[in-house]
């Protein structure tokens, strides 16, 4: 974390090839301790980025995937109702005797009742959850919360006080603040715009798909063993289905999966036969898989502009 | 420091990258944890502070790279000083003027920091206007001290000897390296400063313009329109397509709370309250895009289009003689491709209400039931055809509500072979919706009136 370009290698280390403007915003977001809001399209790297992370700095991972109805009680605490309600049971038993043993008034039997210790709303029956999880790691952790944009407006201004002051209030028993603040990551996919209050408290960073040398050292890392002669060519073969006009193109994600299946083939380099037999690992859509097909041969042919 | 990243933020405020206070003191955090020495740093650093959204990022690149583009002037280089170091013979006055000392030695870098001094002394950072550039570069020049160059340039063509001449020569070509320098730090300024507003201002003026207006659009203006009708579809998509359980305090919700007390051993320990669902807008949409409204049509179909994307559950249709469902195209394609081929299929024929509506109710009347709004979007110009007013009420009593849209101001209503008048008192709302001003807001009080609260 000593630098950006140390912030470089240490992600290559742990297998995550980084440009340098994720790396700059990653190491601004630990030395401004500002959650980082990730953004870019499906399969960029942004859930990656954050557990790569976690393994550079060996730290422990908590991740929350947010999804429409996720609500604080999922999310931050819950009471453990069952056992609260075994505790009154407990309570009422051993309040009888002792009220029975005080024998005296009213007023007496209340002052007893006040003398002993309230342990109903209490740390004990706190179940944690992600977020209330990440506050109490005390040598801190790396928080993601994964597609924000998922989740209901309501949720994320509750997400406000976490992020901004890495701390939270339950009503009954007060504020819960971080030792050690996370590095909290979100990521979004855009389904609907974030709140202005969040983008604010957060540092922003959009992946953008890479370019062919990226690309190139990202399925070299990911997929060891494979030849350099053939990841040239595939790389290539992406790059240039990303200037056609499909309606998903293929991100990182879908390329090293490729490449895995190119490898599982036996493939040395890319023919028309086996391309379209793997055409399906890159392109998701019926429609993009047809318009692609004809063009196949003359793809792999055209030298990348 | 402080005064440049001021100016910066204020020129991203100008190119619409929103810069609030807390980001303001975020970005000065930043400039002192990385430094200023890393270009390339210290911009990535600021992005990821100051651009929230990839299309600010793209903004803030430009505004940058712009903003601190300091690229030095070029000057003759100044002739090998004379045996004695300083040449004899030049002017006292020379020696008294700092600006053509600086001319004279080729000392660029102290040049452009005079620059940015006069810059700030002229108020240069506050043009709003092309046309105050020149204006504004006489002032810079005069304030870096132009004129002592030109007294003496004056006082040099008088004496007729070598040297002075050649002064005078030097003196020139550095006026002019300098005038032109200065006129591209203005015309840097206002594209960093003012040439947002002046996109303002014609966005402004495109909504205001009436959508069937003659001539219709002007192409140059098209990308900057659908952009507009994106915009706006989305802002109203984003305010009314989620669905939202509104708890309604103190209202017990008995059955539930039965129900999970009896967990707790029919202890009524997890109190439910009642609450509302607020639903998602169910729409039909229905364009006319007929020879009589060929001019509209265009925009109609881009705002079709555009809350075709951004509303889930949506239908949309397009009609001349015919009525046909264009969601399929408009799912595929892009917002061009699919115009295009709406108005290939079915656009600038005949049109015949009468007939359209038949074949809606014959193949797509299901789809309306009690939670939809049906927006109908045409001049209810019909040729004399029988209107079927009938077919139409029938839609109506199914749907919750019937909005009609006409490009038409109201008076024309009726006129001619108009049948709006019949078709009008079975519409919950019917509106001239002319700009596409009007558009936004009527869309808007039909989303807030209808979807009940």
């Amino acid at each position: 974390m000593a630098s950006v370009d140390a912030l470089i290698e240490g992600l290559a280390g742990v297998g995550y090839i980084a440009s340098r403007r994720i790396a700059t915003a990653l190491y601004m977001a630990v030395h401004l301790q500002k959650p980082i809001l990730v953004e870019g399209s499906a399969g960029v790297g942004k859930t990656e980025l954050a557990l790569s992370t976690a393994a550079l700095l060996g730290l422990p991972l908590i991740r929350m995937q947010c999804y429409e109805g996720l609500d604080e009680s999922k999310a931050l605490y819950e009471w453990k109702y069952g056992k609260q309600l075994l505790y009154t049971q407990i309570l009422k038993d051993r309040m009888g005797a002792q009220l029975a043993e005080a024998g005296g008034t009213m007023d007496e039997a209340m002052d007893r009742l006040h003398g002993i210790g309230d342990l109903f709303f209490s740390e004990q029956f706190l179940e944690p959850r992600p977020l209330m999880k990440a506050l109490r790691e005390d040598d801190g952790c790396v928080l993601l919360i994964d597609e924000i944009d998922k989740s209901d407006e309501a949720f994320e201004a509750f997400l406000l006080e976490v992020l901004s002051a890495y701390q939270v209030s339950i009503p009954e028993l007060g504020v819960l603040k971080a030792k050690t603040p996370p590095i909290v990551f979100l990521t979004s996919n855009n389904v609907r715009d974030l709140g202005d209050a969040l983008k604010r408290r957060c540092l922003h960073l959009h992946i953008p798909l890479p370019d062919a040398a990226l690309e190139r050292k990202i399925v070299a890392s990911r997929v060891p063993g494979i030849e350099a002669k053939l990841t040239h060519e595939l790389v290539s073969f992406v790059q240039s289905l990303r200037t056609l006009d499909l309606r998903k193109s293929p991100s990182i994600s879908e390329t090293v999966d490729w490449a895995r299946a190119l490898i599982l083939l036996n493939a040395e380099s890319l023919d028309g036969e086996v391309v379209r037999d793997s055409l399906n690992v890159l392109l998701k859509f019926e429609q993009d898989i047809a318009s692609v097909e004809p063009q196949i041969v003359e793809l792999i042919r055209r030298p990348l502009a | 420091m402080q005064g440049a990243m001021e100016d910066f933020l204020r020129a991203l405020r100008a190119a619409d990258v929103k810069v609030s206070p807390v980001e303001a003191i975020d970005a000065h955090l930043t400039v002192a944890t990385v430094g200023f020495a890393d270009r390339e740093l210290f911009k990535d650093a600021l992005c990821a502070t100051l651009a929230k959204t990839a299309d600010e990022v793209t903004r803030f690149d430009e505004t940058f790279e712009t903003f601190f583009d300091r690229e030095t002037f070029q000057l003759e280089p100044p002739p090998p000083a004379g045996k004695d170091g300083e040449p004899e013979g030049t002017p006292p006055e020379v020696a008294n003027s700092e600006l053509a000392q600086m001319l004279l030695n080729g000392d660029v870098s102290a040049l452009a920091q005079a620059m940015e001094a006069a810059a700030e002394r002229a108020q240069v950072s506050s043009i709003r206007l092309s046309t105050q550039r020149s204006r504004l570069t006489r002032r810079m020049l005069e304030e870096m001290g132009l004129s002592e160059i030109e007294q003496i340039i004056a006082a040099a063509k008088k004496l007729e000897d070598a040297r002075s001449q050649a002064l005078v020569a030097r003196l020139e070509s550095g006026k002019k390296a300098l005038t032109e320098e200065a006129q591209r730090f203005v015309d840097r300024q206002h594209e960093l400063y003012a040439s947002e507003s002046g996109k303002n201002l014609r966005e402004e003026l495109l909504a205001r313009k009436a959508l069937n207006a003659e001539g219709g659009i002007d192409p140059a203006d098209l990308v900057m329109m659908q952009a507009l009708v994106k915009k706006m579809a989305k802002r109203l998509a984003d305010r009314y397509s989620r669905r939202r359980n509104k708890a309604q305090l103190g209202h017990l919700d008995v059955r539930r709370t039965l129900r999970k007390s009896m967990a707790y051993g029919g202890m009524p320990f997890e109190i439910v309250w009642k609450t509302k669902k607020v639903e998602k807008p169910n729409i039909v949409a229905i364009c006319d895009v007929s020879k009589s409204v060929a001019a509209a049509a265009q925009f109609l179909l881009t705002f079709l289009y555009s809350l075709n994307e951004v509303v889930d559950r949506m239908e949309a249709f397009a009609f001349s003689g015919r009525m046909i469902s264009v969601n399929d195209v408009m799912d595929e394609n892009k917002v061009e491709t699919a115009i295009l081929e709406v108005l290939k299929k079915i656009g600038f024929q005949q049109t015949d209400y009468g007939k359209s509506l038949e074949d809606f109710c014959d193949l797509h009347l299901d789809q309306i039931d009690r939670h939809t709004t049906v927006i109908f979007l045409g001049d209810a110009r019909s040729n004399y055809a029988d209107p079927r007013v009938d077919l139409f009420a029938t839609i109506q009593k199914r749907c919750r509500a019937m909005i009609w849209l006409n490009p038409e101001p109201e008076s024309y209503w009726g006129q001619g072979d108009s049948v709006m008048q019949r078709y009008q008192p079975f519409c919950h709302v019917a509106k001239p919706c002319n700009t596409l001003g009007q558009l936004e807001r009527i869309i808007e009080d039909v989303l807030r009136t209808y979807i009940p609260n």
